[in-house]
Order: structure tokens, then C-alpha cells, then sequence
């Protein structure tokens, strides 16, 4: 997935300077939508034009000036209409008209690129919206190719994006820096909205999908800029440890059609130790630091399985120890299903199923397909092959994952389910 | 997450069924009012450019009314074996569909909700059943 083709000389540099150019033409013009409108248009226009008259001396110049001359055009045209019908209105606050210093520096740049990102992931914008505009505004992907990745037509993804860029004008965020008090909040929007792209990306890099893997590549180069930009955040670090942990088992997690291989069977040859190594140092330093989230409890349990050669040299004990301080830290009953996995692989299936009792009565989960799959993997490890069975089928029948629902089956069948 | 929508439209009630069904005039639309009809029409053209216009819409296709609907099995050697249908005791039938990509299932019913009070004769809404499926995904997201 590029922003303008495969194999365009200087098209990483296109993505990496996007969101600067995109935030100059920003603080000079004030209007974010149509400042995001220029970029595309001038990132298009690099695309056509360096590959044949090679990458100019200064790119994000070169990209800043293309953009401001469409927002020029641009607002030339718009005072035209506006002048026609008898309206006359001054869209920025003075404030926002100032031109930058001609030259911001590193710590300008720096953070601007945080800022799009704080607007992108605005909670004004409905998820979905949140997710197209950070991936346009500040991944420097076309709309066809966000709609591609999502498997939705490119008029409708241009909606999408079209409509976050209104809500931004509507809630009238401005183009600064949240507040101390604000900042918490907005950081974990941002990293809450990585994650979904990288989740969007890893769920389906296999197959027909192949293209969207890309979308998990983009999810850990924007953790990586996060990263960058605010190294003394350990919930970023940890995101980001999260995803590298996670990605390095990819090749591994699916076969050849496409069908699940659960994390017990996987070919551990397969993993990406070079993801796997610089996952566990950061998260070996963050967690060193104190101040521990979620996103690090999750990398740190990640990063004990891989680190794990066999699948029966799994440290549970430690495993069990990190959900039980990650359940500690949030009401989500999946966390507590995890950790009755843990339980179960420390102190036997029994126990782990008696822990499962509790979630029965959580009317978030007593219908959903985890518990029932988890359930049947336990009453299998606990040799109750009947009843596992009819966990299976259970499990079976309620996901909306395909592959999923076919490993399942071919698990209940297995056990002799689908015997006659 | 992508939901279809399916509108399942009445047959016609008493003996003109399949009269009516053969000529495509199950439902009774042609009997309605034309600017009944109209007002319909303008609703669905116009539900359709919302979605779009929300960032949601992924496809949405009419039917051919099941009169000139045929049921294909395979016969031997996999050559298809062809009939009329659809079959007789169908008390409704598949007039249409939508597939949304929607940010939750509250959604994806509110939307049926819409799609469900297209307007029928005198205007007033049609309330049609609207079954709504979630399409199935690719793998679940990461978990341990």
C-alpha cells in the first residue's frame, strides 16, 4: 500500500513528510479540510513529477509550496462564490493566519505531527471516521487505497473521510496542542485508534485480504512516529511492543488456506525474532520505568510467550501474574477469560473451568463465542471430549469470523464430532 | 463491522398471488397509486444516497421480483436442473438488499429501522420486516 503506486522513487519520503506539510499549510491557512484536500493533491503531484525529474533539493518545501499554491486556488475560487452570493465571511481566527517561521525546526515539526494526530483521533469523530482520517491526514494513503484496505467502494471511504474532516470544523477544534488536563485522554483515543488499524491489518493478512497487511505495517510505522516523538511514554512504547510482539507471529498464525493455527501449534521457526527482540526491549525498559498500562501488561504477556522456544515452556505462572494485574486495571470480562486460561494452564484445566462460572453470570460475555471456545478447549484438556464437543459447535455457531467459525468445527470434528 | 440488510417483502394475500407474482406484481406495488410509488422510489434512491453520503454504504441492489425467479440444483454430472420458483408456501420474499459498514449493530438497526418505513400507498410506512445479518469477518483480531 503506497500513496502513489509501488515503486515510486521517494514515495517512503512522501509518507514520512505528509503530515509536516500537511500541518504547515494548516497553521498557515487555518481550514484543515481543505489544507488536507491541497496535501493529497500536491503528494499526487510529487508522485507523477519526481519520478521523472528527480526528487528536488528540498521535498518538504517543494510539497508545502505545491500545497499552499491549491490553497490559493482554492480560496481565490471560494471568495469568488462567496462574493456572488453576497457573503462575506473570515473563516480563521487572525491567530491562525500568521505564517509559520520560515524555518520551524525539528521541535516544530516534531510536534506537529502529534497534533494531526490528536485531531485525527478526535472523540468527536465516530471510530471508523477517526481511523480514515488518520490514515489519509497523517499515513499519507490515498482514499483508494483506505477503501481498499477496508473493503468498502472509494466513493463511500471519501464520505467517510469527508464527514470526519466536517466534525473537525464543527466541534471547532483548533490546531494546537491539547491541554495538560486534556492530554491523557487524547493520548489514549490516539493509541486506542493505532490499535484498531493495526488489529483491522493483522485480523486479515491472509488470502483474498493480502493487500490489508499493509494496514498492520502502517499501524506499527505510525507507532514507531508516536514513539519517536514522546520516547518517555510508556503506554506508547508498550503499544508498540504490543504490535511487533504480536506481528512476529503472523506468518506463523495462519496455514496455506488461510485456516487458524492457534498459538499451542504454531511453528515458532516462523516467527520474526527481529520483531520479537526489539519488542521485548522496549517493553523490558518501559516496565522498567514504573507507571505501568495496559498497553505494556498486554506486550509484557506477549512478549513471555514469545519468548517461549516450545509451547510447553511457557511461563504461565508470570502469564497468570500480568492478567491478574491487567484485570485489576480494567473491567473487561475478556481479560478475565484470558486469565482463566492462565489459571487453567497452572492449575489445571478444572480449576480454569471453575473460574469460567463466573463469567456465566456477565451479560457481556455469557452469549459470546470466546467463552464458549474457551470452555470447550478446557473441557477437552480436562478429557470430557462430549462436552467439549458441544462447546465447539456452540463456539462455532456464534463467531462472525469465518476462519474462526472453520477451525472450530474442525475441532468438534476431530474430537469425533463429526462422526455418524 | 458490515451488516446486510435484506427487506422481505409480503406476497400479496388471497388467490391473486401468483397472477401477480407472474406478472412481477408481487407486493401489489403496481397496484398502488403512482404517486405512491413515486414517493417510494424517491425514498429508496434518496436512503441509498444517505448511506453513502454517511460513509457507510458498501453495495445495495433491487431484486427482479420473484416472478421471473428460477431455482437451480444441480442434477447430473453437475448440470443444472432448473425451475420455476419460488417455492409456493414463501410467505415473503428478498425484494432487496444493503450491505453497511457501520461502526456498531445499534447502528446497522437503526438503519433497517429506515429502510423498514419506506413509504406504501396513502404514504404511510410499510414497517417491512428488514433481516439483518453481520457478514462474516476474516480471522478475529489478535488475542492470547
Amino acid at each position: 500500500m503506497t500513496a502513489a503506486g509501488v515503486d515510486v522513487p521517494g514515495e517512503h519520503l512522501l509518507r514520512e513528510l505528509a503530515p509536516q506539510v500537511l500541518a504547515a499549510t494548516v497553521r498557515r491557512f487555518g481550514d484543515f479540510a481543505a489544507a488536507e484536500d491541497a496535501v493529497q493533491e500536491a503528494l499526487l503531484a510529487a508522485a507523477v513529477q519526481w519520478p521523472e525529474e528527480g526528487v528536488p533539493d528540498n521535498p518538504r518545501g517543494w510539497l508545502i509550496r505545491v500545497a499552499g499554491r491549491r490553497m490559493t486556488d482554492h480560496l481565490r475560487a471560494e471568495l469568488a462564490r462567496r462574493r456572488r452570493q453576497g457573503v462575506v465571511v473570515l473563516e480563521a481566527p487572525p491567530d491562525e493566519q500568521v505564517a509559520p517561521a520560515p524555518d520551524g525546526g525539528d521541535h516544530v515539526e516534531r510536534d506537529d505531527t502529534l497534533i494531526l494526530l490528536f485531531m485525527c483521533c478526535h472523540p468527536a469523530l465516530t471510530r471508523p471516521s477517526a481511523i480514515a482520517l488518520t490514515l489519509r491526514a497523517v499515513g499519507g494513503l490515498t482514499t483508494a487505497e483506505i477503501a481498499n484496505a477496508f473493503l468498502v467502494p472509494e466513493a463511500t471511504m471519501g464520505q467517510r473521510i469527508s464527514r470526519a474532516k466536517q466534525s473537525i470544523r464543527k466541534s471547532g477544534v483548533r490546531f494546537r496542542m491539547p491541554t495538560a488536563d486534556e492530554r491523557a485522554e487524547r493520548l489514549s483515543a490516539v493509541l486506542h485508534v493505532l490499535y484498531l488499524i493495526f488489529n483491522e491489518g493483522y485480523a486479515s493478512s491472509t488470502g483474498e485480504s493480502l493487500q490489508r497487511a499493509d494496514l498492520a505495517n502502517e499501524a506499527i510505522r505510525l507507532a514507531r512516529a508516536v514513539h519517536r516523538l514522546l520516547p518517555g511514554d510508556g503506554e506508547v512504547a508498550g503499544l508498540l511492543a504490543l504490535m511487533l510482539l504480536t506481528d512476529a507471529r503472523r506468518r506463523a498464525r495462519t496455514g496455506p488456506g488461510g485456516e487458524l493455527i492457534p498459538l499451542a501449534e504454531q511453528d515458532r521457526t516462523l516467527w520474526d525474532r527481529e520483531a520479537i527482540a526489539e519488542g521485548v526491549a522496549l517493553v523490558t525498559a518501559t516496565l522498567s520505568r514504573g507507571a505501568i498500562g495496559a498497553y505494556q501488561l498486554q506486550a509484557a504477556i506477549a512478549a513471555v510467550h514469545d519468548e517461549a522456544a516450545r509451547t510447553e515452556d511457557t511461563d504461565w505462572p508470570q502469564i497468570l501474574a500480568l492478567y491478574g494485574l491487567l484485570e485489576r486495571m480494567s473491567d473487561n470480562p475478556m481479560v478475565t477469560l484470558n486469565r482463566a486460561i492462565a489459571f487453567a494452564m497452572v492449575h489445571g484445566p478444572e480449576a480454569g473451568l471453575e473460574r469460567l462460572k463466573v463469567l456465566d453470570a456477565d451479560a457481556r460475555l455469557a452469549d459470546h463465542h470466546r467463552l464458549a471456545a474457551v470452555r470447550a478447549h478446557l473441557l477437552e484438556m480436562a478429557g470430557d471430549h462430549q462436552a467439549a464437543i458441544a462447546h465447539y459447535r456452540k463456539a462455532a455457531r456464534r463467531t462472525s469470523s469465518l476462519p474462526e467459525r472453520n477451525y472450530l468445527i474442525m475441532k468438534a470434528g476431530r474430537l469425533g464430532g463429526g462422526e455418524r | 463491522m458490515k451488516f446486510m440488510l435484506m427487506m422481505n417483502a409480503p406476497y400479496g394475500t388471497g388467490d391473486d398471488i401468483r397472477t401477480n407474482t407472474e406478472a412481477g406484481l408481487a407486493w401489489g406495488v403496481a397496484e398502488w397509486p403512482p404517486d405512491d410509488v413515486k414517493a417510494m422510489i424517491d425514498f429508496m434512491i434518496r436512503f441509498k444516497q444517505e448511506l453513502s453520503d454517511a460513509g457507510e454504504l458498501v453495495g445495495a441492489e433491487g431484486l427482479a421480483p420473484p416472478g421471473q425467479a428460477r431455482v437451480v440444483r444441480a442434477g447430473k454430472g453437475g448440470a443444472p436442473e432448473v425451475t420455476d420458483g419460488p417455492f409456493p408456501e414463501a410467505k415473503e420474499f428478498l425484494a432487496g438488499y444493503w450491505i453497511v459498514d457501520v461502526e456498531s449493530p445499534e447502528r446497522a438497526y437503526a438503519l433497517a429501522a429506515r429502510a423498514s418505513a419506506s413509504p406504501g400507498p396513502g404514504g404511510a410506512p410499510l414497517n417491512m420486516p428488514i433481516e439483518v445479518r453481520e457478514v462474516m469477518s476474516g480471522p478475529p483480531p489478535a488475542d492470547e
